[in-house]
């Protein structure tokens, strides 16, 4: 025993070495699992603070673009409502109408440049945000809500690796897997269309609406490129997003309130999602 | 605590805030990045312990992870240089040893001395964050324009500071 204490302590610093990686490996694999509410990431309220801050100086030098893009997008919503309101003579099902609400949010960090890119919003679950809820950009989807703190949340961004959302091509009603690359800010990849669909570059990819958490027709982005390998059983499709990342600041974050009872039936008929 | 003791500490949170404030919104055509937190544990003391290196380098990471919301990976990384960093030293002694107190700096031993220490040790560290975040080797040769991009940008913003930090020098 006293050897073995010995032999410990002469290779302490090797041992300490060791369990301060495992502790470190062990936060990065738990870390990459999908949807989860912690509080070491920059939803906590010191980093979100100190993000909000160094975010309020950059913000001054891009205010300019930022007025254009809401005066245009309040335009396109006046536009969009009263088309609605000509539309909805006699609802049916209140529910189904207000299936979805949004709420708007400030964008407090954001980064393109990395395999796995987060964004920190300044609405929290105070303001009724939950883990899994979409987010949309004023030009088409940006991501899902990660993680939630009382005053703010985490996005997985779509500009990450372990980011997949369901998307459709507009025309022919394909659909496949969004995903993202790890290169280019601006192009993704839209996988597991089939070969005998026939996307054309300039085909408009939207939200399929499958999984309950993105309406269905929220733009994603444009074919940029479509390319068949003779023995490949699926295109392999880039997409030019229609989001901009690179200039992100502000957000809504959309409340499905058909989701549970979506996914629960699914979870009766079909079983537990994996 | 000694009086070399607070000005460590106090160093500790400016990388820390330079870090997260500046350098996380400064990265060079998408690929260079600048860490240059790690110079924090480079550039301790050279008869640092060991134990206090990796500590130090854990919580430096683990901070910098919160701000980048990459939970574990720079303190990975860090902890890793840490270890290294005394037997790399002991490793690359000059002829007739260190003198007593030195500092692990340009100033104090070289130019070339600091290159050949700092050099490998910021490679290592870039190596296994940038690979760790990949999550693999599948986008082999990206990853490793983004290692390169960065070791330069990294060494060269530490190599600067150091020539703008009024010290005794021997070169």
């Amino acid at each position: 025993m006293e050897r073995l204490i010995n032999f410990i302590y002469e290779y302490r610093a090797f041992f300490t070495f060791l369990f301060l990686e495992l502790l470190c490996a062990w936060l990065v694999i738990e870390n990459n699992q999908y949807q989860s509410t912690r509080y070491f990431n920059s939803s906590n309220q010191v980093a979100a603070q100190v993000l909000g801050f160094s975010q309020g100086v950059r913000e001054y030098f891009s205010l300019r673009t930022i007025n254009e893009d809401l005066a245009r997008e309040n335009a396109e919503l006046r536009r969009d409502l009263e088309r609605t309101r000509q539309q909805i003579s006699t609802p049916t099902d209140t529910a189904r109408i207000n299936q979805f609400d949004f709420v708007s949010a400030k964008v407090m960090a954001n980064s393109t440049n990395l395999y796995k890119n987060f964004i920190t919003i300044d609405k929290g679950s105070v303001d009724g945000l939950a883990p899994g809820m979409a987010v949309i950009g004023d030009a088409g989807a940006v991501g899902k809500v990660k993680s939630v703190s009382e005053r703010y949340a985490v996005l997985i961004s779509l500009l990450n690796v372990d980011q997949q959302i369901s998307g459709q091509i507009k025309r022919t009603s394909h659909f496949g897997t969004v995903r993202w690359d790890g290169a280019n800010m601006r192009y993704t990849t839209l996988q597991f269309i089939p070969r005998h669909a026939l996307p054309v570059v300039g085909d408009t990819i939207v939200t399929s609406g499958y999984s309950a958490v993105f309406p269905q027709g929220i733009m994603v982005g444009v074919i940029r490129e479509a390319n068949l390998k003779p023995e490949a059983p699926f295109w392999d499709i880039r997409l030019e997003l229609a989001q901009d990342f690179g200039r992100l600041a502000f957000v809504e974050v959309i409340k499905s309130k058909l989701k549970s009872e979506k996914d629960s039936l699914e979870t009766i008929t079909i079983g537990e999602p994996k | 605590m000694s009086r070399s003791g607070i000005i460590q500490f106090v160093l500790f949170f400016v990388y820390l805030l330079v870090q997260v404030l500046v350098l996380r919104n400064l990265v060079l055509f998408n690929t260079a990045f600048c860490f240059l937190y790690i110079a924090f544990i480079l550039l301790l003391p050279i008869e640092t312990n060991t134990l206090v290196l990796m500590l130090a380098g854990f919580l430096l990471g683990f901070s910098v992870d919160v701000f980048y919301d990459s939970m574990g990976l720079h303190a990975l990384a860090t902890v890793l240089i840490a270890y290294l960093r005394n037997y790399w030293l002991s490793t690359i002694t000059p002829q007739g040893g260190y003198e007593s107190g030195a500092a692990a700096t340009l100033a104090a031993n070289g130019l070339q001395w600091f290159l050949v220490y700092s050099l490998p040790m910021v490679f290592l560290h870039h190596l296994v964050l940038f690979f760790v975040e990949a999550a693999g080797f599948t986008m082999f040769w990206y990853t490793m324009l983004k290692i390169v991009a960065s070791l330069l940008f990294t060494m060269s913003v530490i190599a600067l500071l150091q020539f703008l930090t009024p010290q005794r020098r021997r070169i």
